[in-house]
């Protein structure tokens, strides 16, 4: 059926897009963190620098989905898979502003000599990578029992952080030189916690996509 | 179907009705002589709502609109086997009138098919032969109002006494609704009513079936899923003789209960 092959290949298209997005925002993340953990200014650098790829690749899939949406007419199993990889695709590279602004901030705080190690700072950044990881694989094969176990994951993050905001508004009020670097730190660590609730988002889609049920705003 | 769990909203379930059932069908089989054509349906069509009949060529589903007002009595060796109850009534039962029941089920066919007759005969047609008005003012105002509900009176009012013939297909197909409309049915059957139009007389009959659903209830058979998903309520998907699912439309459209229905829907049938 010749509408089946189109669609297919679109839908196969979209998929292969959406996977090469979420990986780009995945290395954008990691090489952020390893930028401030690491002190690697040039490493900084050249996430702002690919961000631009970034940015090209979700208006491709955005156009994309326009024309799968206006010339297949999906329905069922396929329009809840465009309608996700609508959603999803702002999701990621949103994550990756995110990632930029961490670089901005090791960019910044690699000028400044080092504060002190923060151990839950890469705490943070594994743990988001790894749910950022999870739950593109979760979406990517349809895996909404995986989505959910993703989603119970972002309490840990939530903790590191509460955990890290408490710290360095000790460190701050006890040492008002830190102000400047701690606040700059303060921000990564929002950064970190933010890019978990978006991967929450991401995993309520992928059990839409999988189950066409609402789980968010459910508790 | 994957059951929602508690807490969250299944898609698709806004226009779900708990609407009085108008059309009752019950274990209805129906026999093409030796050939059975449909096996053992049970469905009930709400009132004022629409319906759509959705399936591949060859399904059943207009054999099975046609039970609805006994049309398919008039082909030769026909046999139909279970119930179709108007409200309430078994409109198979012996002695029924025939010609009542259609003059209450209404039917618009896929091809427009008007008389050769003028415009206003064609809509006082059925007024005139079940001396259903009483004088001349009557029948003339019956007949615009039917031309009103079916949206073409503007387009014709000035030329009444004009052959139907003379007109476009889609004014002609809404002409066909409004000689169908002209004996005030309780029900009205559509067969790819605009299977045959163009897209902008195909838009003007979709949001005539939506604006007539305030007063019908309407039964439709489509080839076109877009259609079935703009125009129903309630969607219904035959195969091969057999009804597999009847859902809400939206529920139909994004998640339907049936593996056959979704294949159906996302074009990997067979």
């Amino acid at each position: 059926m010749e509408r089946h092959r189109h669609l297919d290949y679109d839908l196969d298209n979209l998929r292969s897009r959406v996977l090469l997005l979420g990986g780009k925002t995945e290395t954008a993340l990691a090489r952020a963190m390893s930028a401030l953990v690491e002190r690697d200014t040039a490493a900084a650098r050249e996430v702002l620098r690919d961000d631009d790829q970034i940015d090209q690749l979700e208006l491709e899939i955005d156009r994309l989905c326009i024309d799968v949406l206006a010339l297949r007419q999906p329905a069922a199993r396929d329009l809840r898979f465009v309608v996700s990889v609508a959603k999803v695709t702002p999701i990621l590279e949103r994550i990756a502003d995110h990632a930029c602004n961490i670089a901005r901030a090791a960019i910044d705080l690699n000028d400044e000599p080092q504060l002190k190690p923060f151990a839950e700072l890469p705490r943070m950044a594994a743990q988001a990578s790894a749910m950022l990881r999870a739950a593109l694989d979760a979406f990517t094969t349809s895996n909404a029992a995986e989505a959910r176990a993703v989603i119970l994951d972002d309490d840990e993050i939530d903790a590191l952080y509460e955990h890290m905001f408490q710290t360095l508004i000790k460190l701050m009020t006890s040492d008002p030189a830190t102000t400047g670097r701690g606040a700059r730190l303060l921000l990564v660590a929002k950064h970190l916690e933010r890019v978990g609730d978006y991967v929450t988002d991401i995993c309520e889609l992928t059990v839409y996509m999988a189950e066409a049920a609402f789980i968010k705003h459910s508790n | 179907m994957i059951e929602p769990r508690a807490g969250e909203q299944p898609a698709g379930q806004a226009r779900t009705t708990t609407a009085q059932a108008k059309v009752s069908v019950r274990d209805l089989n129906f026999f093409y002589g030796a050939t059975q054509a449909l096996f053992n349906i049970s469905l009930q069509i709400a009132e004022r709502r629409v319906m759509a009949f959705i399936g591949p060529s060859g399904c059943g589903k207009s054999t099975f609109l046609r039970t609805l007002n006994r049309m398919n009595d008039t082909i030769p060796g026909t046999r139909a086997t279970g119930e179709v109850l108007l409200d309430g009534e078994d409109t198979y039962a012996p002695g029924l009138n025939v010609v009542n029941l259609r003059r209450r089920v209404g039917m618009v066919f896929q091809k427009s098919n008007p008389f050769p007759k003028s415009i206003f005969d064609n809509v006082a047609y059925g007024l005139r032969i079940n001396r259903l008005t009483t004088n001349k003012t009557e029948l003339q105002d019956r007949v615009q109002q039917a031309l009103e509900d079916a949206a073409i009176w503007p387009e014709v009012k000035d030329r009444l006494k004009t052959s139907a013939l003379g007109l476009s297909g889609g004014q002609q197909q809404r002409l066909c609704i409004a000689r169908a409309l002209a004996v005030r049915p309780e029900v009205l059957l559509m067969d790819e009513p605009a299977s045959a139009l163009d897209p902008i007389a195909t838009q003007k009959i979709e949001e005539l079936i939506v604006e007539l659903k305030r007063q019908y209830t309407i039964v439709i058979v489509t080839h076109n899923m877009q259609q079935a998903a703009r125009v129903s309520d309630v969607t219904a998907f035959f195969w091969l003789g057999k009804l597999v699912e009847v859902n809400a439309t939206e529920k139909m459209f994004t998640n339907p209960n049936e593996k056959l229905t979704e294949d159906y829907i996302t074009g990997r049938f067979g």
